[in-house]
């Protein structure tokens, strides 16, 4: 069993007791605890199922590798699935629940998958696709989705907050381990901008678990010491629970601090992301500990012995009090002789070397560990936990010498350096013989934009497994210099260790492990991936290393494979019969461990997930009924309810009163853009597809935009100011698109042009006065002439409106009697309190959205978005009146003279009117005979846009039909989603008021 | 007449900075030839101060002149004042093709002021505001967040925002967020 020791635990503080909860049963803990120290102190070996075959597993590791424990956090707005508890400190009131199990993590009904899992070989899944078809459908679908997946879906909504921060410097060291300290100090020595990050709460990295000395003092005090140094320097940063999560282009480097995940209660962001730009970045990132293939290598109480060694030291926490230790190189020693310093039992140190180790051996047979060389381990016997080992011949098939008991395995399979981020942006790797492993190739680094290498590394994650410090040193001087920096004098610090002989490669244990013994020696922990699966993939012919990955799922899980990549191909290698490094590495991609979607979102949360653009006017129409309508990132009034009513009724009612007495809309949010030069004319003429510079000045003229393509783009008024300014007024959504588009055609094509172009489009509050009383309500106020014969229709004008500076324009997209008036925003909300008050005895009410819609519908204007949809030219909506013959060019003409564009039988625009008065769905088709090649029913038409309107009492529409404005009075049918079928009349788009008598008054 | 209102009226929030909408602010477009001499006469003679370099701003009371493009200017001026200094860059500019627009009502300023400033605005804007990388005379336009943001310091631990006036209540809640107390980063 696991327990917390008497003694020790250099991280923890016994007098602070935590308590918390896992699976409902409360436990207790110390301050310095993980989640994963603090269960193994309660004994809890079990924590939870693997993915597949829901195996019962453990605690495998001590830091940010652990595959397997991994826990639901939390409850309600804070619950997070899939939490290493190794990482996981732990505070007072932690909650966790176990993952993957059903109906509880002793009694799993999913682990029946185990006796199954010959039928779940490597690549079931793609299997499940081919034979028998039905199968899919009926029995693996099902089943696959009632065992997979891990940790469970969040359902609350996240109640932390998080943010960005953006920083740049010199160098960024990541990992606060002693080889960063000492990068970190040598950079800082040499005057460089340093931020220097560690993912854990703590520094100095395995060193002062591992011992050795520096500089002649104990691993720890150098640390603490060189910790003092870095803090008193200005121009270096120290961050702990910051991780350096992926290394990108041109030296942008995303980190993921973690703010109160070990303090939930405190205030302030729970992450933050801190998106860096820097010269040069050092990864110092360590190096992790493999395990061994060997049956039974994933039950609870095997381990990594470097972990076991972690919880030992750093935690007081014994994972076994018999644990077996299982070794092909010298530091599964370094283990061996923790465990017994610490009191505990270490029957036998398995070796698989024929001839063991170095000093390290000696160290613990002196403290009287019996260690058999050549051994290893057969086969773990035991369920839930360990029971014992069968030690067998390394070199042997797996026939069981003797069995001995025990409680927990410590296995070591040598080191593999962290080169994650070193790869991320395309740093490469060379194979290293002598000590088994993938580290970085210095000579590739990944490139900046000058084509010098923007990232060196240092340490264990250099494959400096011993003389990490003086290791470091040197790559730092050296990026000192490509900072363009002089590397101050000092020497570097002078390490002690043991020495060590080399390991053994072991990639299978024993190595002619036989089949049912591979069949339970792990690869991938979390992923369920064995030996046997990697070698079923090679004879299926899966010979990339990338594509047995995706077969076996090898390394696809959260972890990334950062136990089982190496390990797994290795094997592959083996048995594609080719060297290591020939079969290569899967990419290594960021973010080195998961981040939060809160950390990658930022502050976009709440009310500001997305800017939300207010008229000046907004504030009123928000306490005033205003149902609202995005618009791009406008809000507008869809409709203004009042108490009572349903929106419907305000759209109508709002129609009405505007068709018979006066409306208000707000109209700011209309696209204006001041268009200036001498050859303004001329770039306009090239913009809209009618003719503009021939306006008079105090004159409007509406005009259509169109794409090179020839396609509907935007529309609007256009109000010569005077000879050299126009004012464009665009859509609402085009805007800021309209303003990029000519910019674009200024600075890229007709450069040489006059013309500049000013955005004002928020400059002015703009009100539309609509109805038969518009101009009633405006003399009310007083001022400028707003008479038929000073301001005639499509006229300009500036001057006062009471005591508003105002421009008011002639035009109408109602059909009524409208005046468009802009004012100063700053004045907005004024001015509309002056008209709403003067309008009282006139019966105004402002409108919105829906009641423009239908309006403009009534009378047959087009809207863009609506009757256009990027495939609509404007000779499909009958707008030929608007394309001027007399020019020789202007932006989409000749695309519009293509082919395509003059076919007789593109759909054009008319009027639809249902048989029975009812509205037709919007976007419904109109059905034609027959089918097309797809067996699918022909069609003949759409809707574009579908109202009910109060003004004539029945539904109208407008649509796109095939040779439409020569059927009229033909009648169309239009299936509906429900099964009904409507039938609707062919007519006249123009509804209302064609001869447009109501808007010339 | 009605009082005229900036978007948020002077609304402000105390955090790690304080962050204030700044009320009506006079502002102006100018685009046109920087290097022309007319131009460079116009605005000296309208603001009293010289077009500034590349990224800076210059300034002199309540007039100033901040960079905003190889062709365009930001004139600052009491917002009563913009009508008429548009009218004067117009006369002195009618033989120069140029475009002088009022934009004070187009767009809201925001004024961060504290030791925090700079780490307020660090969480929001692509830019290094470490001291000595960003001070006072200097401008940059930029993305707030989510939106276009121009910022500039007008005082050692003061900087000013512009935005477009639509955007000024998301402006004023992304800087609101910045600056909670308790989210300090600890690096400037």
């Amino acid at each position: 069993m696991s327990l917390r020791l008497r003694d020790g635990g250099r991280l923890i503080d016994r007098s602070a007791r935590m308590a918390f909860q896992f699976d409902g049963r409360s436990l207790t803990g110390f301050a310095g605890d993980t989640l994963a120290s603090a269960l193994l102190a309660n004994d809890k070996m079990l924590v939870g199922r693997s993915f597949k075959y829901h195996r019962p597993r453990g605690v495998v590791a001590s830091g940010a590798e652990e595959p397997n424990a991994l826990v639901n956090l939390a409850q309600g707005g804070t619950f997070e699935p899939n939490q290493r508890a190794t990482t996981t400190e732990l505070f007072d009131g932690l909650t966790a629940t176990s993952q993957n199990h059903w109906p509880s993590l002793e009694h799993d009904i999913g682990a029946v998958n185990s006796s199954l899992a010959r039928f779940l070989p490597a690549g079931f899944y793609y299997k499940t696709f081919i034979h028998p078809r039905p199968f899919w459908k009926h029995i693996y679908e099902p089943f696959i989705r009632q065992s997979a997946g891990l940790g469970k879906a969040p359902k609350d909504r996240d109640a932390d907050r998080y943010e960005h921060f953006y920083y740049f410097c010199d160098l960024v060291v990541i990992g606060g381990g002693v080889a960063g300290l000492q990068a970190a100090r040598v950079a800082g020595e040499a005057g460089a901008k340093v931020l220097l990050l560690e993912q854990s709460a703590h520094w100095g990295g395995r060193a002062p678990v591992d011992g050795g000395e520096i500089d002649g003092r104990p691993a720890e005090a150098w640390v603490t010491d060189t910790l003092a140094v870095l803090e008193a320097m200005p121009n270096v940063t120290l961050r702990s629970r910051c991780m350096g999560a992926g290394v990108y282009d041109h030296g942008y480097l995303l980190a993921y601090e973690r703010l109160t995940d070990h303090a939930p209660q405190a205030d302030g962001p729970r992450h933050r992301l801190w998106r860096i730009r820097t010269q040069q970045i050092i990864t110092a990132t360590g190096a992790i500990e493999r395990p061994l293939s060997f049956a039974g290598n994933d039950i609870p109480g095997v381990m990594l012995a470097s972990a076991v060694r972690d919880y030992v030291v750093n935690y007081g926490v014994a994972p076994g009090q018999r644990t077996v230790v299982v070794t092909n190189n010298d530091d599964g020693y370094r283990t061996a002789i923790c465990l017994k310093q610490a009191g505990l039992d270490v029957p036998r140190i398995l070796d698989a070397r024929e001839t063991g180790g170095g000093a390290l051996m000696e160290e613990a047979r002196a403290l009287g560990i019996r260690i058999d060389c050549g051994r290893a381990v057969g086969k773990v016997q035991g369920g839930k936990r360990v029971k014992s080992v069968q030690v067998c011949a390394q070199k042997g098939s797996g026939s069981a010498l003797e069995e001995v008991a025990c409680d927990a395995v410590a296995m070591s399979g040598g080191w593999s350096p962290v080169v994650h981020l070193w790869s991320h942006c395309g740093g490469k790797l060379v194979w290293d013989d002598v000590q088994a492993h993938f580290r970085p190739d210095a000579d590739r680094p990944p490139l900046g934009r000058s084509g010098q290498g923007f990232v060196a590394v240092a340490g264990a994650a250099n494959g400096a497994l011993t003389g990490a410090v003086a290791d470091a040193d040197a790559m730092a001087r050296g990026v000192v210099q490509a900072i363009g920096l002089k590397p101050g004098k000092g020497i570097a610090p002078a390490e002690t260790q043991p020495e060590e002989l080399p390991i053994e490669p072991v990639w299978l244990m024993p190595a002619q492990a036989k089949t049912e013994l591979k069949a339970k020696a792990w690869l991938d922990y979390q992923n369920d991936v064995k030996v046997s699966d990697v070698q079923l993939a090679a004879r299926e012919g899966f010979e990339s290393v990338e594509h047995t990955k995706r077969y076996t799922t090898l390394g696809m899980a959260t972890d990334q494979g950062k136990l089982s990549n190496i390990n797994g191909l290795a094997i592959l290698s083996d048995a594609l019969g080719q060297p290591i490094p020939q079969t290569g590495t899967t990419t290594f991609r960021p973010p080195y461990t998961p981040i939060s979607m809160g950390a990658i979102a930022g502050e976009a949360r709440g009310d500001i997930f997305q800017p939300v653009r207010e008229t000046p006017m907004y504030g009123w129409n928000d306490s005033n009924g205003a149902d609202w309508e995005p618009v791009g990132h406008w809000r507008r009034p869809y409709a203004y309810v009042r108490s009572g009513e349903t929106v419907h009724d305000a759209v109508m009612r709002e129609v009405t009163n505007t068709r018979e007495n006066v409306g208000l809309l707000d109209a700011s949010t209309l696209g204006k853009l001041i268009v200036k030069g001498p050859d303004a004319g001329k770039f306009l003429d090239m913009l809209y597809t009618n003719m503009m510079s021939t306006l008079k000045p105090g004159r409007c003229r509406y005009g259509l935009m169109c794409t090179e393509n020839g396609f509907l783009t935007d529309d609007g008024v256009v109000a010569r100011i005077d000879e050299d300014t126009f004012l464009c007024h665009t859509t609402t959504g085009g805007a800021d698109r309209i303003h990029a588009h000519m910019e674009e055609w200024l600075q890229t094509e007709w450069w040489d042009w006059q013309v500049y172009v000013a955005n004002v489009t928020e400059q002015y509050a703009q009100i539309g006065v609509v109805g038969p009383k518009a101009r009633a309500v405006l003399e009310t106020l007083g001022g400028m002439d707003l008479s038929a014969e000073a301001l005639p229709f499509m006229a300009w004008a500036d001057g006062k409106i009471g005591a508003f500076d105002a421009r008011a324009y002639r035009v109408s997209f109602s059909g009524e009697l409208s005046y468009e008036i802009a004012v100063p925003a700053s004045r907005g909300q004024a001015f509309w309190d002056a008209l709403l008050e003067a309008g009282k005895a006139h019966g105004i009410m402002p409108y919105g959205t829906e009641a423009l819609h239908i309006m403009r519908a009534e009378k047959g204007f087009i809207m863009i978005g609506d009757e256009t949809d990027g495939t609509v030219i404007p000779q499909d909506l009958g707008l030929n009146w608007a394309i001027s013959k007399k020019k020789d060019d202007y932006l989409g003409k000749r695309a519009q003279e293509r082919v395509h564009m003059t076919d007789p039988d593109r759909w054009k625009l008319v009027g639809l009117e249902t048989v029975d008065g009812s509205v037709l769905p919007d976007g419904a088709y109109a059905v034609a005979e027959g089918t097309n090649a797809n067996g699918q029913r022909n069609m003949q038409g759409r809707v574009t846009s579908t109202y009910h309107s109060p003004t004539l009492g029945k539904g109208i529409a407008m649509g796109l039909v095939k040779h439409g404005p020569d059927r009229m009075g033909e009648v169309l049918e239009f299936p509906g989603t429900d099964g009904t079928v409507f039938k609707a009349k062919i007519v006249d788009p123009v509804f209302y008021d064609k001869d447009g008598d109501k808007q010339n008054v | 007449m009605s009082e005229a209102v900036s978007s948020l009226q002077s609304a402000e929030f105390e955090g790690l900075a304080r962050v204030a909408e700044a009320g009506l602010q006079g502002m102006i477009t100018l685009r046109g030839d920087l290097g022309a001499r007319a131009v460079r006469a116009a605005v000296k003679a309208a603001f009293g101060v010289d077009v500034p370099d590349v990224n800076n701003v210059a300034s002199a009371g309540h007039m100033g002149v901040c960079w905003m493009s190889p062709d365009e200017l930001l004139l600052l001026c009491p917002h009563g004042e913009a009508e008429a200094k548009v009218a004067e860059l117009g006369t002195a500019l009618a033989k120069q093709h140029h475009l002088a627009v009022n934009v004070s009502d187009a767009r809201a300023m925001f004024q961060v002021k504290g030791s925090g400033g700079r780490e307020v605005l660090g969480k929001l804007c692509p830019l290094d505001f470490a001291p000595g990388k960003f001070e006072p005379g200097q401008i940059r336009r930029t993305r707030m967040a989510q939106v276009p943001a121009a910022v500039w310091m007008d005082g050692v631990d003061t900087f000013r925002v512009v935005c477009f006036r639509s955007m000024a209540r998301y402006v004023f809640g992304a800087l609101k967020a910045a600056a909670d107390p308790a989210s300090g980063v600890g690096v400037y």
